[in-house]
């Protein structure tokens, strides 16, 4: 009797499924552990020579085609001698690197490494030469003054990146990308190094205090979205007014159209 | 039927199709072709289901009614969100939800009016067509003599025509009352000052220092590293006591430092740069839009108003859009400070064009 319910329950139609289910939460489950494992135990020392070598292996692997097999560059890659630590973390980070094509600039795509493999490679091109560095958490998370960071975004970043953030066009497909999801690390490397073409904005020109404080402006955007409803992107009139070009007018034609119409 | 206040004759019903013909009043200044094409009439009239069917005429009556007293309820919703969602707080939340749910009975209060007027109107007010034909808009022969008649007779006993001296006076009096307002226009410019002077100078002077903008602390050219664009006021401008905002808009600079490689400098303006830094007035010299999308790498300077680009490395010639003359370049030197300073003023003025300016 048991015997024939045991068979039976292994040729129930949901016995496989089951089965599946159960195996893939061990492997995640497994995953999970081991991988959380190799986090916490992995605080990357930036001067070690494991770490630096470990980022040449990548770097050779991954980067040496367009930018030679020192970081010297080749016609199809700039030099990256002396770029620091803040690029690498930013065009990898951001999954600007390694590029999808050569193109008016690099796109944003899912980032390719880990995070411990992004500050391998950083580690290794800082080593080539001296450079911006990684910048220090109290420096990007947000706890500065957001009124003073308006402002100098305004003066400085708004005409590209628009006042809200939520970038804009530039010449001949460059554009300025949006800011509304970027990690405040990522906006600090961008300011400092000037990645693709964004002019650089260096320690004397908007001081890390300042930086700072651009970030916490940014960071109050991402967490105050528009107060009066429908964004539309936020990207000015010309969104506005198609907007109301198309459904405004769209509604006024139809309303009319519904006036005049005879009555069946 | 309706009928306007000139009479009911003018109305004509839907089946005369000789209406036209038969008007035979004055055609006023109306240009009457005689090979007209001839009127066919309206189509045969149709009745509307709600003229025929008793139950979709009630249904009718209940979808008007029904918009109505909607309409109220939008009121009267409009009076209680009012109250019920205020902008006590400092909370910009409030400020959406008491804006939101206000208009949005402010929308039904007014939608279901119009709505239910025009349904009343489509379904249940008569559908019969009729014609209300055009009358001519002149007045009679005797009301034309009239008009003439009171003003020859005003005219005459007034003397308008006869005494030319009072008259001419008049009109010349009536020519220079408004000569103070088109005067007095001057007020809006600075007084004791040319404006094309104003226009064509900005506070730039020799030995004034580059300054950052907002802060207002001077640039040394060390601090100035490749790649980078600075925004720069004159040293000076945040401590002006008035006219700031004038002076900025004119005097407003962006700083870039190029590789002294890519830039390609005319012999006469070789000067004007210092080690591959240079200074370009920010102000596009086609409608006065601040110019700083600055692009690193291509050296671009891209208008965000009309897309007009300029080359910095060709001193700002236009390459794109409708500007019609380059950024105007600031001569640039380092004092024995190491700070940036002017050479000079701008050498020609800045910003678009104006009058004694094209």
């Amino acid at each position: 009797m048991t015997r024939t319910k045991r068979r039976a329950g292994r040729r129930h139609p949901l016995a496989t499924v089951a089965l599946l289910a159960l195996g893939l939460v061990f492997t995640g489950g497994a995953y999970a552990a081991l991988s959380t494992g190799t986090v916490a135990q992995a605080e990357i020392d930036p001067n070690s020579q494991q770490t630096i070598e470990e980022g040449k292996k990548l770097f050779q692997a991954n980067c040496a085609t367009c930018h030679g097999l020192e970081a010297q560059g080749t016609a199809n890659g700039p030099s990256l001698i002396g770029v620091g630590a803040a690029s690498v973390d930013f065009q990898v980070g951001t999954g600007r690197m390694p590029m999808q094509m050569q193109g008016p600039q690099a796109q944003q795509k899912p980032v390719q490494f880990t995070d411990d493999q992004v500050k391998q490679l950083a580690y290794y091109v800082a080593s080539l030469g001296p450079g911006p560095d990684i910048p220090a958490d109290h420096l990007v998370n947000g706890g500065g003054d957001a009124a003073n960071g308006a402002e100098l975004f305004r003066i400085n970043c708004a005409m590209c990146h628009n006042v809200a953030g939520a970038g804009g066009a530039l010449t001949e497909g460059k554009f300025a990308p949006p800011l509304t999801d970027v990690s405040g690390v990522h906006i600090y490397e961008a300011m400092v190094t000037g990645p693709q073409n964004m002019p650089v904005f260096n320690d004397l020109n908007i001081t890390p205090e300042d930086k700072r404080d651009v970030i916490t402006y940014l960071k109050y955007l991402q967490d105050n979205r528009s107060p009066g409803g429908f964004e539309l992107g936020s990207l000015g009139p010309v969104a506005e007014g198609l907007f109301i070009w198309i459904f405004g007018l769209g509604a006024i034609v139809a309303i009319t159209v519904w006036i005049t119409a005879k009555s069946n | 039927m309706a009928q306007d206040d000139h009479s009911g004759t003018e109305l004509a019903a839907a089946d005369s199709s000789h209406a036209v013909q038969e008007f035979a009043g004055s055609t006023g200044t109306a240009v009457i072709p005689h090979d007209a094409f001839e009127n066919p009439g309206f189509e045969p009239h149709r009745p509307r289901v709600t003229d025929e069917d008793p139950r979709r005429e009630k249904r009718a009556q209940r979808t008007v009614y029904t918009l109505f007293y909607l309409s109220i309820l939008g009121s009267v919703w409009a009076i209680a969100a009012y109250m019920l969602f205020p902008i006590e707080s400092n909370d910009v939340g409030a400020v959406r939800l008491n804006n939101m749910f206000i208009g949005l009975g402010a929308t039904l209060a007014l939608l279901g009016i119009g709505f239910g007027a025009v349904h009343w109107g489509k379904t249940l007010m008569t559908s019969a067509e009729s014609i209300d034909i055009r009358h001519p808009i002149s007045g009679s022969e005797a009301t034309q003599q009239g008009a003439v008649e009171v003003f020859r007779q005003a005219d005459e006993e007034s003397g308008f025509s006869r005494r030319t001296v009072i008259r001419n006076s008049l009109i010349g009096a009536l020519l220079a009352f408004p000569l103070p307002a088109v005067v007095l226009f001057r007020g809006f410019a600075p007084q004791d000052q040319i404006p094309v002077e104003l226009l064509s100078h900005t506070m730039w002077a020799k030995g004034t220092r580059l300054a950052l903008d907002p802060s207002g602390v001077p640039i040394r050219a060390a601090d100035v590293t490749i790649g980078s664009a600075f925004h720069v006021i004159p040293e000076g401008l945040i401590d002006l006591e008035h006219g700031k905002l004038e002076e900025k808009a004119k005097a407003a600079v962006l700083l870039m430092r190029l590789d002294p490689s890519e830039l390609n400098e005319t012999p006469d303006r070789a000067s004007w740069s210092y080690d591959g830094i240079v200074a370009y007035s920010k102000i596009c010299t086609h409608v006065g839009c601040p110019v700083a999308l600055y692009e690193q790498h291509t050296h671009h300077l891209l208008c965000p108003c009309h897309q007009s680009q300029f080359d910095v490395a060709n001193h700002c010639e236009v390459i794109f859009g409708p500007a019609k003359r380059p950024l105007p370049q600031l001569p640039i030197a380092v004092d024995d400070e190491g700070y940036l300073i002017a050479q000079s003023d701008f050498t020609e003025p800045v910003g678009p064009s104006f009058w004694e300016r094209h």
